[in-house]
């Protein structure tokens, strides 16, 4: 008999399913949308009390899919890790879509708003889906669901501009998935297994034997490559902007905050548990992924420095975020990966708070994304103008928000790595200077009363405030209470290297 | 040379598919014309299932169907590759599927499929 709660990951991800399957034969989008949301928060209550239950104990198990021993079934493997950024992707979705509400119901036709939902509840069974599998192949039809399942979350607001920006975010995410497939094929055909556990004993065995070197170098090259594609690193990040910063408010939120991270969170899977992190640093890939991780937090802030329309602006200070996620990576040490998990955690809260914030204060000043025409838009909706105001800063890096921490263990994590410790400080510098240079004006933008503004007072709008509170608190809290979260991440990274 | 040519016969699936790939990914690229853009992707694909089905096959041995009773799995090709084909093609089938929806959606509201054409018309409107 399993114990209860080791049913608890596949329970979520067929939950979703399930709700994703049901959701047509909703005929409002009322009710799908309720029904969504709480799927959502049940996911996020599960997987937070396994989370406390598997780091309470420092474990790690092993789920197998109908019972087939273990070369031939398939299995899911959960650790305080994957169980803790399944939580995040339940609440941060749940709260998305509760802070994109009138949003939702402005750019999605009524009938086709059942269909959103579909979508975003694919989207969730595929990320928490690829956080915990542990079976290579499964890690690419689940890559697959989530591509389709985001492009369609871009292009449910049903204009030409976003259906052009789905369709390059789709063209872009197919190199990213053919790599990674041709990448996996050639792996299945070294190693002869598709379990990560099976599949890493046969790489340490090659690696420690000399054989097929190349053809392992060109495997971790091929998925780290198709993996970068899909998660935006530069120089792979031309078609962000346009599909995280054109679709609805929800998608942004969910999109920018999650769906980027879920394939880096399989990336630094498969780099602990089928490659292994030396076998990783010695073919030199960390540090190529540290050059292109700082070339991304300079040039994505720049870029976002020239942007006007709010919405765009946030989208290139993703790539930059993504940037850091990757400076953690590159430097091959396990202080940095678990930076970079906590980088993971703090953007996947703090991106959502500043797109629900940004959508709001658009609605409350006539729907104008220019930041422009949005001056004063704060004044008008304080709540919100403090959301995105808290968004801003933690981006910045004021302390005592989630921002300041994961920036602070970054730097800190680099002190250990003599060669990339300058680059890192510098580029740690310059980003936050560069944050500061566009998010500063931006919220002052928004709290200077001007003609723009709406004359009548906004109305009220319970769900964002909900929403808003939540993921606020988020990051106020990854902020204060670091010292825990970071514990329990290194557990997790541990188990998934021990096996 | 003649060594070569021997090599070729012998790597033949692996070299088509090489090939096949590389023509595969520089047409979802390159190609501005959308319909290409999608039959790029699908060589693409077809490519990786060449190279893994040619993978699970063994020069001399059977397909693994039960037909004379030969219970020796030493008589059969290995039959994981030919599962994790049917799952690519049927991933490959529905991304096709959904590309070719989001084409004709654009179609309708632009009557082009050079994605050139389209990007400048959406720039032209947004302003």
């Amino acid at each position: 008999m399993l114990p209860w709660y080791q049913n608890i990951p596949f329970a979520c991800i067929f939950l979703c399913m399930v709700n994703g399957i049901t959701m047509p034969l909703y005929r409002r989008g009322r009710r799908a949308f309720a029904v969504t949301a709480g799927v959502s928060f049940a996911v996020f209550a599960l997987s937070a009390v396994l989370a406390v239950i598997l780091a309470a104990g420092g474990e790690r198990f092993v789920y197998k899919m109908g019972h087939f021993p273990a070369p031939w079934g398939n299995e899911i493997a959960a650790d305080p890790l994957t169980a803790m950024l399944s939580a995040m992707f339940g609440l941060v979705t749940g709260l998305s879509l509760l802070g994109g509400r009138a949003a939702q119901e402005a750019d999605i036709l009524a009938p086709k708003q059942p269909y959103y939902f579909v979508m975003v509840s694919m989207l969730l069974a595929a990320l928490q889906a690829l956080a915990y599998t542990n079976d290579i192949f499964t890690g690419y039809v689940f890559i697959e669901i989530s591509t389709i399942a985001a492009c369609a979350i871009v292009m449910a607001r049903d204009t030409a501009r976003t259906i052009a920006a789905t369709i390059r975010y789709l063209v872009i995410s197919l190199l990213g998935s053919g790599l990674f497939l041709i990448g996996i094929v050639l792996l299945y055909c070294i190693t002869g297994h598709l379990l990560m556990p099976q599949v890493s004993e046969k790489v340490m065995e090659l690696w420690n034997t000399g054989r097929y070197t190349e053809p392992l170098t060109m495997v971790v090259g091929f998925i780290t490559v198709g993996l970068c594609i899909k998660c935006a690193l530069f120089p792979f990040h031309a078609w962000l902007p346009l599909a995280h910063g054109g679709a609805t408010t929800s998608s942004s939120a969910i999109l920018s905050g999650l769906v980027l991270k879920g394939y880096i969170v399989l990336l630094i899977k498969l780099y602990y548990s089928v490659f292994t992190i030396e076998v990783v640093r010695s073919l030199k890939i960390t540090s190529v992924l540290f050059v292109f991780g700082i070339a991304g937090m300079l040039i994505g802030s720049v870029q976002a420095i020239r942007e006007e329309h709010i919405k765009r602006m946030l989208a290139y200070s993703s790539i930059a975020q993504i940037g850091y996620v990757f400076l953690g990576i590159g430097l091959g040490t396990e202080a940095g990966m678990a930076a970079a998990v906590y980088q993971i955690f703090v953007h996947g809260v703090t991106k959502p708070l500043l797109f629900v914030c940004a959508g709001r204060l658009t609605e409350v000043q006539g729907h104008e994304k220019s930041l422009y025409r949005l001056r004063g838009a704060a004044v008008t909706d304080p709540l919100a103008g403090a959301g995105f105001t808290l968004g801003a800063l933690s981006m910045v890096g004021l302390p005592l928000l989630g921002g300041f921490m994961a920036k602070w263990l970054l730097a800190a994590s680099s002190l250990a790595t003599l060669p990339k410790l300058w680059p890192a400080l510098l580029a740690l510098a310059a980003s936050s200077v560069l944050n500061a240079l566009y998010y500063v004006p931006a919220v002052i933008a928004l709290w200077t009363p001007s003609g723009f503004m709406a004359e009548k007072p906004a109305k009220k709008a319970p769900l964002f405030l909900l929403s808003a509170l939540g993921l606020a608190a988020g990051v106020i809290l990854l902020g204060v209470c670091c010292a825990p979260l970071m514990e329990a991440i290194m557990a997790g990274l541990r188990l998934l290297e021990a096996i | 040379m003649k060594e070569l040519f021997k090599l070729a016969v012998v790597y033949r699936f692996e070299l088509g598919a090489i090939l096949l790939f590389g023509i595969g990914f520089m047409n979802l690229l390159l190609q501005k014309n959308l319909i290409r853009k999608i039959i790029g992707f699908n060589v693409m694909d077809s490519s990786v299932f060449l190279f893994l089905a040619s993978q699970g096959y063994i020069e001399g041995r059977i397909a693994p169907v039960l037909t004379n009773g030969s219970m020796q799995a030493a008589t059969y090709v290995n039959p994981i590759p030919a599962g994790l084909v049917l799952t690519g093609i049927v991933v490959s089938v529905s991304v096709s599927a959904f590309f070719l929806a989001l084409v004709q959606r654009l179609y309708l509201k632009y009557g082009t499929v050079e994605f050139d054409e389209i990007m400048l018309l959406a720039k032209k409107e947004a302003e």
